[in-house]
């Protein structure tokens, strides 16, 4: 296999946008997935969710 | 150790706290060499050129979208069938995430069909079961949102997600019921022995990456969704005394 340049590893051969277009979606939309649910996380009342965490030690 | 214990969603609220870790750090890890793999490793396709490195994303995220459908709905309907509420709190849990993926597996695979097919989209069978499969999606989700009652909106989205199945081995054989646009891009690919063990590797680390990724996402969610009703089921009790 042949050397390859990093400029030549960003072009992917003419279909930069395609491929890097898929991966930059799926980082929005799995990044954003994980920021949404830590902030739905950070909303609930931190006095509930200890209550809970005490009732599975017992 | 008593399994049953872990039936109730507060006693399971902390268990799955703690599987989190063990889900989302491999999932990382693995997301990392399956990438590492898949453009730094596999070669260039000698038909499609490197438009193909869409697969390593698009194919895991089309699978997950199926898979997640199906445990939804085995879920939601044990939730159904025994009256239990964690399996349909999983149900909900997992109906976010599992359109998510179908919703990346469209878009994907529609950045894949442009260089390749010379269009964005087709009316074909399997785009179509996959479109109708993130409706869905968005229908169970909905259904759920518009109900008041958790456990009235429980039974009516494992009724929609029982009835949605039948489109998963739609989707899943549509390439070979019809002749569709689809099936030459992949499933040849795939077929012949010319994939090179590294173009599957990676695919098959991406996979696994996916399926991490899920379950940590989803614990996550399902404890997020116990939290909420059991701070309903207070606030409801409050309310009434």
């Amino acid at each position: 296999m042949k050397e390859m340049t990093w400029s030549e590893f960003f072009s992917m051969g003419g279909y930069a946008f395609y491929v890097w277009g898929s991966y930059l979606v799926t980082l929005l939309v799995m990044g954003g997935e994980v920021v949404f649910l830590l902030r739905r996380k950070k909303s609930l009342r931190a006095p509930a969710r200890r209550s809970l965490e005490n009732r599975g030690k017992q | 150790m008593n399994l049953y214990k872990y039936a109730s969603p507060a006693s399971f609220y902390p268990l799955a706290g703690r599987m989190i870790p063990w889900f989302a750090i491999p999932a990382a890890i693995l997301f990392v060499v399956g990438l590492y793999v898949g453009f730094f490793i596999a070669p260039t396709d000698f038909q499609q050129g490197d438009a193909y490195r869409i697969i390593f994303i698009h194919v895991p995220a089309a699978w997950m979208g199926m898979l997640l459908y199906v445990l939804m709905a085995v879920y939601a309907a044990i939730g159904w069938a025994f009256n239990a509420r964690l399996p349909s709190m999983m149900a909900s849990a997992l109906s976010i995430t599992g359109a998510m993926f179908t919703f990346l597996s469209l878009v994907t695979g529609s950045l894949w069909g442009k260089p390749t097919w010379g269009t964005w989209w087709v009316w074909d069978a399997r785009l179509t079961s996959t479109l109708i499969l993130l409706f869905l999606y968005i229908g169970f989700i909905s259904l759920q949102a518009s109900i008041d009652d958790p456990r009235r909106a429980d039974r009516a989205g494992a009724v929609l997600a029982i009835v949605g199945v039948i489109n998963v081995p739609i989707i899943y054989f549509s390439v070979q019921w019809w002749n569709t646009l689809h099936q030459g891009a992949t499933i040849r690919l795939l077929g012949k022995p010319t994939m090179a063990p590294p173009m599957l590797g990676a695919m098959l680390i991406m996979l696994a990456a996916c399926w991490l990724y899920s379950i940590a996402v989803v614990l996550a969610r399902l404890r997020c969704i116990i939290l909420e009703r059991e701070q309903n089921a207070a606030f409801a009790a409050e309310a009434s005394t």
